[in-house]
């Protein structure tokens, strides 16, 4: 008798706990076509100054967005606890999209959820995507900063006095190399004596490191520094107070130095947000694989300082609207700075083309070497 | 004639002696459990005046701590997930400090064990089936670790080196060499912008419990857990590694083998960190890379001293730590606080539990009774 009823007891709890489970699962799609919650992960704090910072300011953009819900959670470690922290978004908070911001949060961790969960949607800023290798659900969305730092190069170039640019580095990784050759690039453009003298730290963030490489680079003779580590704040503020002027990356640095801030090269993730947004709300499906640059508004140079003269404005905008008609600018001839040539004469590279995100070189003008 | 100025009611029946037994260890025993859950509740008091400064709801707070951290089965799984490498780190803290050796590189060795893992499986990963390849790994992972925090053992009593600091700087060169490998020799060249070693192979990762989302490396750690006790607690060479860590002088004039004691229980140390960090690969990322660095060694460094280096009590407290950690995202989204107020939360835990050491012994009522309040 009482053996029975148990049974029936659990027979019910497994039935409404099914019930619970489907209506459960079928949660994220029905909210999908309604209003878009959108989960934005971020690998170190929102107010870096940095690569997360870029993102948080889009974040807060698509808050404005009506209709539309943000979800965001900071200091995410690439491990596990990011799988744990989507999964976690979309379970409790009911995220249909997922926007994964650092590098390392792609594989396994987004792959591995977004087979686990086939109707939310994940979105990843690299390139990394690739259509036969990675699951429909997930993608990539990317800018081209280079074109940023090729304006930044092009500006700090007509300032200069000495011609010596110093730029600090992470690590000699592809994304990297393209930048400080892009910077360089452009202040050739404007000076074609200038020279960019580049320092690896070997991290992401090494703040005490990337202060000792602006004295360096400060009394090694260079009067305009910029760096590609996470975070831009010790670099600019060291500079800063070696009077020396400045150009920025990823997010605005611009009242970090009042008195040396050129122009920075900026991510505007905020346009990528929105039109994924306005997407989800038409109920169309969202593109696997966006990327842009310039022209596109993906990255955009921030609003010239003080230390940005006349001429390297009017240097600055006709470099601008020359990325804006997608002109290319790593043209040839053109050798690395071992000598080997990159681009024959005559040729360039488009600035779509994938051969730059697999730069391997410095180009001849940068002083410093990748091994 | 009882003495008024001792204040405490004589007790009217006399307790048999056995249970008089019982009452008084269960009020020393006690102890262990009441003060550190009072610091808990203090530091939990603290961290809510902070948020009412703030302008937060602190009832909310703990609420979403609570369903983020344990109250579903969702967020169970994910306290447990986060516990499991903290178990195996607070490790390879806690045994070492029974025998007076504060080591605070875990990390290192979590970083070389996830390392050694990897390296060990690339060039075999077709030459060996998994279930000779995977506990290879899993032994190579504990060699590299012990290894590393056994040195810090030797160089402490062969060299007289501090332990402390010698580990913590041994792990910096740990992730050095990891990061000279995998972003030279051992480099994946499809891993362009994120230098990783290659895959082990989708064969010899390791799967989740059955049932669950939670990878083995939390029985390995529980297990562990549990044999060390037994290990620290009812063994020969426990007793030894506690007399030494008593007073090491002492225990060298009663003719115990100090030295191989301090290194071997470095080594065993090191190897539980090594195993964590085998799981991270093998369970997790597939590969090594900088993704080991993770902190996992720090936080294990709280969670052994928060568990006063008792190798059981390491369990309930990692899983606490993970549920806090879990939580935290929550958290963050649903209050719009920074990650850093979970961290404050942890830290107010860990000073007031530590200041809360000064009560142990102090408070009357976890005092076994003297001869006069039995009678």
């Amino acid at each position: 008798m009482s053996f029975k009823e148990m049974d029936r007891r659990t027979l019910l709890k497994s039935a409404a706990a099914g019930i619970v489970g489907v209506g459960a699962a079928g949660l994220p799609l029905r909210a999908f076509a309604a209003a878009p919650t959108i989960g934005i992960v971020y690998v170190g704090p929102r107010d870096d100054f940095g690569w997360n910072q870029a993102h948080a300011v889009a974040a807060k953009a698509l808050k404005s967005v009506p209709g539309v819900k943000v979800v965001e959670e900071e200091n995410v470690p690439e491990t596990v606890a990011v799988q744990k922290s989507m999964e976690s978004m979309i379970n409790l908070d009911g995220a249909n999209l997922i926007f994964a911001t650092s590098f390392g949060y792609f594989d396994p961790h987004m792959l591995e959820m977004a087979k686990k969960y086939p109707k939310v949607e994940f979105r990843h800023a690299a390139g990394l995507w690739t259509k036969d290798k990675h699951p429909g659900n997930a993608g990539s969305y990317y800018g081209y900063l280079n074109q940023g730092h090729y304006v930044n190069g092009v500006a700090a170039g007509v300032v200069s006095k000495t011609g010596k640019l110093g730029f600090i580095a992470a690590k000699p990784i592809p994304t990297v190399l393209l930048n400080i050759n892009s910077f360089l690039l452009g202040a050739r453009k404007s000076n074609p004596k200038a020279t960019v003298q580049v320092i690896f730290t070997g991290d992401w963030s090494l703040p005490v490191r990337e202060a000792e490489a602006a004295n360096a680079l400060a009394d090694a003779g260079c009067d305009v520094i910029t760096c590609h580590v996470d975070s831009p704040k010790v670099v600019i503020e060291t500079a800063e107070r070696r009077g020396l002027l400045t150009a920025g990356h990823n997010a605005s640095q611009a009242p970090l130095a009042p008195k040396g801030f050129i122009t920075g090269a900026e991510y505007k993730w905020e346009t990528i947000y929105k039109d994924f947004a306005a997407l989800i709300a038409k109920g169309e499906k969202l593109p696997n694989y966006v990327r842009g640059g310039i022209d596109k508004d993906y990255i955009a140079n921030t609003a010239y300082g003080a230390g940005a003269s006349e001429a390297a404005r009017k240097a600055a905008d006709a470099a601008t609207a020359d990325l804006k008609a997608n002109k290319p600018y790593v043209v040839g001839p053109l050798k690395d700075n071992k000598g080997n040539e990159v681009v024959p004469a005559g040729k360039s590279i488009d600035n779509y083309d994938v051969a730059l995100e697999q730069t391997s070189y410095l180009v001849e003008g940068v002083v410093g070497s990748i091994t | 004639m009882t003495d008024t100025a001792q204040g405490s009611p004589a007790p009217t029946t006399l307790p048999l002696a056995a249970r008089s037994d019982f009452v008084d260890r269960l009020r020393s025993g006690s102890e262990y459990v009441v003060i550190p859950l009072i610091a808990v509740a203090i530091s939990a008091v603290l961290f809510s005046m902070f948020l009412l400064v703030l302008g937060k709801d602190p009832v909310e707070f703990f609420s979403l701590l609570w369903r983020g951290g344990f109250g579903t089965a969702f967020s169970w799984q994910n306290s447990l997930l986060r516990a499991a490498p903290l178990i195996l780190t607070a490790l390879c803290v806690a045994l070492p400090a029974r025998a007076g050796l504060v080591i605070i590189g875990g990390e290192g060795a979590l970083v070389l064990g996830g390392l050694f893992a990897a390296m060990i499986a690339l060039p075999l990963k077709n030459a060996l089936p998994p279930v000779v390849l995977m506990p290879l790994m899993a032994i190579m992972a504990m060699a590299a670790g012990g290894f590393w925090i056994g040195l810090v053992g030797i160089m402490r009593h062969a060299r007289g080196v501090n332990e402390t600091i010698a580990s913590l700087l041994m792990s910096y060169i740990a992730i050095a060499i990891m990061n000279f490998l995998v972003e030279g020799p051992l480099r994946d060249p499809a891993s362009a912008n994120k230098p990783s070693t290659g895959p082990i192979g989708e064969g010899n990762m390791v799967t989740a419990i059955p049932g669950t989302d939670v990878h083995w490396g939390l029985a390995a750690g529980i297990i562990l857990a549990v044999i060390l006790w037994i290990v620290i607690d009812r063994t020969t060479y426990g007793f030894a590694l506690r007399v030494t860590g008593g007073n090491a002088r002492a225990a060298k004039a009663q003719g115990l083998p100090v030295g191989t004691l301090m290194v071997s229980c470095c080594a065993i140390a090191g190897a539980c960190a090594g195993l964590a960090g085998y799981f991270e690969v093998a369970a997790i990322h597939g590969k090594a890379n900088a993704s080991l660095i993770a902190g996992y060694g720090f936080t294990g460094i709280l969670v052994a001293f928060l568990a006063r280096h008792n190798p059981i009590v390491i369990v309930p407290v990692a899983i606490l730590f993970g549920g806090i950690a879990a939580a935290g995202g929550l958290i963050q989204r649903r209050m719009g606080l920074p990650d850093a107020s979970v961290l404050l939360f942890q830290s107010l835990i860990f000073v007031v539990l530590l200041i809360s050491e000064t009560l142990y012994g102090r408070l009357r009522i976890f005092q076994p009774r003297t001869e006069a309040e039995r009678t």
